[in-house]
């Protein structure tokens, strides 16, 4: 494990303190936030920047030429640029702004696959994909008549890539994956899966939503063609989030949503589209939350994805360590080196909704259930798992309560 | 609510020693259903004589508050004609159980409601859904 230079270490404890939420209390204990999978907390900063917003610049973007409308363009615009940054995009205009993951991977889904993926077409995903990442291809796959292929998981819960030149044989349009798995904390080879998709022809696409706020990507490195995230899975507010897309597929592909903002020219005959990336921008975009999601990447940047990632990894590996101690406890996944900071298990035959409502009795969030991987779970065979992740605002101590919620659970349930 | 008063000794009962558990052989209703929230099935056997249950039984996974839910509307709905099953609301399952439940973890609650509904409705083809 990497040593951080001193100038470089982080006190986590004062790091909270910039977290309003953590003055409240669950059931009278004081709260510890273990879900940050599903979205994170929010710092004061990102409160006060929606609220500044509104209160000081609301106005629509791209439109007005009056002060506070040049102000909001010039600030959403500058978001814009800052996640072309940490992404290291080539340009700004490889980023689209959407509601999140979701609908980053259906805007490819319908505007990229509708014109690209026909009958007989074939799309490769992986077994351990969230249903953002799976469905959206399933609808696509039954309208244009094309089939999927998945890459297995094996029984430490990573790729099984022995067979992949057979899985991407034929006529393969994309392979789309998620960069780090949100139930067993798996993070994939993207990069050789990408080289290895390209030599064939195919697209890559990568969901990033959990891999961006806990390690940090790098569109370059990774050479995807497509990669999807969410702010509020980093720090951000809810309802916003990006897709970055190589400039080449962005130009060549049709528009998502039609609507004002998106067009060049519209006559009663037709119309023509605006330049990328607002081309796929119609409508009133998230403009609040996004220069807020501005603000949540300061502060990102301010610690450092490194340090982030080292952070809730060392987290994971205590969590993993100390519930590995509890007989009957199964910890899913890879070991805590080969990970991020989630860590999902099942307590003997207690079901998980029983043990996070024990756990939140304690003031512990947790989530519990498939986490929005069906497919995963039935895998693994097993119908829920309870699941804990870890931010910049846990420390060893919540891993100190959680473990003794967890024994407390065996207790109620084997009494 | 304190975790005692949640986890009472009676759905702790019930959820270790389910009552009516298992399938019945040539079912005169079958109802399936599941929780998507957490992948939780459900399925529910009756035999029914002269318009009245004459045997229940369940199967399926769930956590706690849902098998006990199950185990208890079994329990309530032995004997009784099928317009009192359809008299059965959410409120006689929450009473039943005796707690306070949020909206999440009321659907593992109701759940097998639900799906005893559907199953009895579902000879007379007119379930109105007011368990949704």
């Amino acid at each position: 494990m990497r040593v951080l230079a001193p100038e470089r270490r982080v006190d986590f404890a004062a790091i909270r303190k910039d977290f309003p939420i953590f003055q409240q209390k669950a059931h009278g204990k004081p709260l510890i936030y273990l879900d940050s999978t599903a979205t994170t907390q929010k710092p004061v900063a990102v409160i006060e920047a929606l609220a500044h917003y509104y209160r000081t610049y609301n106005a629509n973007i791209h439109r007005g030429v009056y002060a506070i409308a040049e102000e909001a363009t010039a600030r959403y615009e500058e978001v814009r640029g800052k996640v072309a940054r940490i992404l290291h995009a080539r340009s700004p205009h490889e980023i689209v702004f959407t509601r999140g993951t979701t609908e980053s991977v259906n805007l490819v889904s319908n505007a990229w696959g509708r014109k690209n993926v026909g009958p007989g077409d074939v799309i490769v995903l992986t077994e351990m994909e969230h249903h953002s990442n799976l469905v959206p291809w399933q609808i696509l796959a039954q309208e244009r008549g094309a089939a999927i292929r998945y890459i297995p998981f094996d029984a430490t819960g990573k790729l099984d890539l022995s067979g992949l030149d057979r899985l991407l044989e034929g006529p393969v349009k994309i392979v789309a994956l998620t960069h780090m798995s949100n139930v067993l904390g798996t993070v994939n080879p993207v990069a050789e899966i990408a080289r290895r998709a390209h030599a064939r022809g195919a697209l890559v696409l990568v969901d990033a939503a959990q891999s961006l706020p806990h390690l940090g990507v790098d569109v370059q490195q990774l050479d995807c063609d497509f990669l999807a995230f969410s702010a509020h899975k980093m720090l951000g507010p809810t309802g916003t989030g990006a897709l970055y897309g190589k400039r080449e597929h962005l130009e060549s592909m049709p528009p998502f949503l039609g609507g004002g903002e998106m067009i060049r020219e519209v006559k009663l005959e037709g119309s023509t589209w605006n330049e990328v990336p607002w081309k796929f921008e119609a409508g009133t975009m998230n403009i609040a939350d996004t220069i807020a999601f501005g603000t949540a990447i300061d502060y990102i940047e301010k610690i450092g994805f490194d340090v982030i990632a080292e952070h809730s990894r060392e987290l994971a590996a205590e969590t993993m360590r100390a519930l590995g101690g509890i007989p009957g406890v199964t910890i899913y996944g890879p070991p805590a080196a080969e990970r991020g900071g989630i860590v999902a298990f099942t307590l003997d035959d207690i079901h998980a909704h029983d043990v996070a409502t024990v756990l939140d009795h304690e003031g512990v969030a947790v989530r519990a259930g498939h986490h929005c991987a069906m497919p995963l779970h039935a895998k693994l065979g097993v119908a829920a798992t309870t699941r804990v992740s870890f931010y910049v605002y846990n420390l060893p101590s919540d891993i100190e309560v959680l473990v003794e919620g967890v024994r407390k659970a065996k207790q109620v349930f084997h009494r | 609510m304190s975790l005692d008063d949640f986890y009472r000794q009676t759905i702790l009962d019930h959820y270790q020693n389910p009552r009516n558990w298992g399938t019945l052989e040539k079912p005169d209703i079958t109802a399936q259903d599941a929780n998507p929230l957490c992948g939780d099935e459900i399925r529910i056997d009756l035999k029914i004589k002269d318009d009245k249950v004459e045997a229940v039984r369940f199967s399926g996974k769930g956590c706690s508050i849902s098998r006990a839910a199950a185990s208890m509307l079994t329990e309530a709905i032995e004997g009784k004609t099928l317009d009192e099953v359809k008299l059965i609301n959410r409120d006689d399952v929450l009473d039943m159980l005796g707690i306070e439940l949020g909206p999440v973890r009321l659907k593992c609650a109701l759940l097998a409601l639900k799906t005893l509904k559907v199953g009895v409705y579902g000879v007379q083809q007119n379930w109105p859904g007011e368990e949704d």
